[in-house]
């Protein structure tokens, strides 16, 4: 009676987190293109279910809801049924789209050759866990921890890297003392001079318009006989209206033009941009940002400061925020709590906290990478390739959460994704951490000094013609 | 020939659509002829000119510039793309045959030429003052082109060969066509694609000398035509005012 209420439960939440998924593709995703390809909108909200089903039942772990047989049970189906779609399916039916996508093959070997990508990219799949410390060397090849601990790199890479962009965009974006001034007579100078370059491209294309028809109606006048040819040769040579060789020197210089135009256009995008940022700045939301800003650049820097010391002193944290932060009060602070009681609720609400927050910022980073990226050729291809960094990006998190969680909920994890090294992941994770941290902090450096003496450079610019 | 170029009187022709629909495509094969070989995102705007004889065949011929104004169409660029919408005598909306999507965002893009969105509101001169969908009718002032694009690859996609038309289209009283960019044969001369655009043509270019006033629009810029512009009288909601 028991596994039976359980199950349906789990289907029942499964089905709304589908239905989500589903929701969320159809509604934000592929907003702007007609669905072809079904499949695809199928793979995606079930790997969202999967994902989201995982954390459904480290909650559940938690909170002790459920019987701890059926939840065991449940996690195997669950990270079976991921696996399979992680490294069969999609990867598969993602050779298959581009394969087909490329003109020059035939249709009779489309399939053949599918499956011959599947398996070069199952073979480096493979060869990625060669130079990592991730396994030890009791485990069968065709074990479960050889994929999970493969897709664990990837998706720990995928993690820091988004992790170390995010905690210094952040406070860039949204800190006052970043954003530089524009106004409207800036804006308006700089369309200004987009059209005064539009214009004489109009002008110089009319030009060669003209030419053009001058030249077509010649060659039909001048058909009738060797004295109008004469005459017609006469004529231009004597004549001063441009033909062939000064035409391609309008052409070189339109050509000419127009890059400039689509520079001064990107430059006036940029400048609009920024008035957007400062305009939202005033905004209620706008100063709540930048006065949290100033909270999340102190955590960033805290966050890298730690990242090196551990690398340094290879060093990984063993007690949990929860367990450590319980000590700190009983210990020190000297209150007088229920240990058991609270540590449960806590870890309850931790874990709650980071899941729903990386979900929604990971499902909000999806969707504007996916605009910025897509195209109408491309865009099938480019939602199974989220779909499947998403499945490896949410193992992952598991695999890493575990660290946050106190010792006593650490087993189901442990049980269910097997002994895995997972001192290396996060050391791994700290590692990439700085990496992209740093390259973010260099780019946004090089990109705000670049802004900075454009905008004095543009005081002198003077149009020449 | 510089003074030939002036003397010639012009309309300015905005093409718009979804990105990746093959707006480039189009306005090339348009002017000159022939296919794009190596069409790329459009950024910012393309602009083609061709010479267009205004009432072919009788008496009253006079050759014409149309200046197709093709705005690239990414939703980035969105906020700088209102410079281009000045003055416009015409509008060709284009719409992916193979993408519903496309064809439903027309309507945004016509609502965003109109009303000139993403400019900041002291700026905004609008091209009609209080846009309503029943008003619709005045928008027959200005005059709009529906093209859908892709036509070759439609049979993939769909099973039945018959296409919904625009229901914008008809809403605007607009003529429609399909065309397949990469193919001259569309707009071969003498075909029905081509008469019907070479009609679109006219159209813009009565509307356009019905409403120029006695003021000539050629001799000047950008600059002072935006400056006119907020000197002249408040109009009524029906006015669609135009240099």
């Amino acid at each position: 009676m028991g596994i039976l209420v359980d199950t349906t439960i789990m289907i029942g939440s499964m089905l709304i987190f589908f239905i989500g998924g589903w929701v969320w593709f159809v509604k934000k995703i592929f907003r702007d293109y007609e669905v072809h390809n079904t499949l695809v909108q199928l793979f995606f909200p079930m790997i969202f279910m999967l994902s989201c089903a995982m954390f459904e039942l480290i909650i559940f772990e938690i909170a002790a809801v459920l019987e701890s047989g059926s939840r065991y049970l449940y996690w195997q189906v669950v990270l079976y049924l991921m696996l399979i779609m992680l490294i069969l399916v999609i990867p598969l039916y993602l050779c298959h789209c581009v394969i087909s996508n490329i003109r020059m093959v035939r249709r009779e070997w489309v399939n053949i050759l599918a499956v011959v990508t599947w398996g070069i990219f199952m073979v480096c799949f493979w060869k990625i866990g060669d130079p990592f410390p991730i396994l030890s060397p009791q485990h069968g090849i065709l074990s479960i921890e050889q994929s999970i601990s493969r897709i664990g790199v990837i998706g720990v890479t995928v993690m820091a890297a988004l992790s170390g962009f995010g905690a210094v965009n952040y406070p860039y974006t949204s800190m006052n003392i970043f954003m530089r001034p524009v106004t409207r007579h800036d804006i308006q100078a700089q369309e200004r001079r987009l059209m005064q370059t539009l214009d004489v491209i109009v002008s110089k294309k009319k030009r060669m318009a003209l030419a053009e028809r001058e030249r077509g109606t010649a060659k039909d006048n001048g058909g009738g006989g060797s004295g109008s040819r004469l005459w017609g040769l006469l004529r231009s040579v004597t004549t001063s209206s441009p033909q062939g060789e000064s035409l391609a020197a309008i052409k070189q210089e339109v050509a000419a033009l127009e890059e400039l135009s689509r520079q001064l256009f990107l430059e006036s995008v940029e400048l609009q941009n920024q008035r957007e940022r400062l305009e939202w700045a005033h905004t209620f939301q706008g100063r709540f940002f930048n006065f949290m800003g100033y909270f999340f650049s102190m955590y960033c820097s805290w966050k890298i400061f730690i990242s090196l010391v551990n690398i340094v002193f290879d060093r990984v944290g063993r007690k949990d925020p929860v367990t450590k932060g319980m000590e700190i009060a009983v210990h020190w602070l000297g209150f007088d709590i229920d240990v058991q009681f609270w540590s449960q609720h806590t870890s309850f609400f931790l874990v709650g906290c980071i899941i729903v927050t990386s979900i929604r910022g990971f499902i909000l980073t999806l969707t504007r990478f996916f605009y910025a990226v897509s195209s109408s050729k491309s865009s099938n291809i480019i939602v199974l390739v989220l779909a499947q960094l998403m499945g490896m990006y949410f193992v992952s998190m598991v695999m890493l959460m575990r660290m946050n969680m106190p010792l006593e909920y650490r087993t189901i994890i442990t049980q269910v994704l097997g002994d895995l090294q997972f001192h290396f992941y996060h050391r791994w994770f700290d590692v990439i951490f700085l990496v992209s941290a740093l390259t973010t902090m260099g780019i946004l450096y090089l990109a705000h000094k670049q802004g900075n003496t454009s905008d004095k450079a543009e005081s002198f610019y003077q149009p020449k013609w | 020939m510089a003074n030939h170029a002036n003397a010639m009187n012009k309309v300015k022709i905005l093409v718009v659509g979804d990105s990746g629909v093959g707006k480039s495509s189009l306005v090339h094969l348009i002017c000159h002829g022939e296919a794009l070989s190596n069409a790329s995102w459009t950024i910012g705007c393309n602009v083609e000119v061709k010479v267009h004889e205004f009432r072919e065949g009788t008496p009253s011929q006079k050759p014409y510039f149309i200046e197709m104004w093709d705005v690239g169409g990414s939703n980035s660029h969105k906020n700088a793309r209102h410079v281009f919408y000045n003055s416009v005598h015409g509008i060709v909306l284009v719409h992916d045959l193979t993408n519903r999507k496309s064809q439903l965002n027309l309507r945004r893009w016509l609502t965003e030429v109109l009303l000139k969105e993403g400019s900041s509101a002291k700026a905004r001169t609008p091209l009609v003052d209080d846009f309503d969908a029943e008003q619709f009718g005045g928008f027959s002032q200005l005059p709009v082109f529906v093209v859908g694009t892709k036509q070759d690859q439609i049979s993939e996609y769909r099973t039945s060969g018959r296409v919904r038309s625009c229901s914008l289209a008809d809403e605007c009283g607009a003529d429609e066509i399909y065309v397949n960019s990469h193919d001259q044969r569309s707009l071969a001369p003498g075909s029905s694609n081509a008469v019907k655009l070479s009609r679109f043509f006219d159209k813009v270019i009565e509307r356009q000398q019905t409403t120029t006033t006695a003021r000539t629009e050629s001799g000047y810029s950008y600059l002072e035509r935006e400056n006119s512009m907020y000197r002249r009288p408040k109009s009524s909601s029906a006015f669609i005012s135009m240099s």
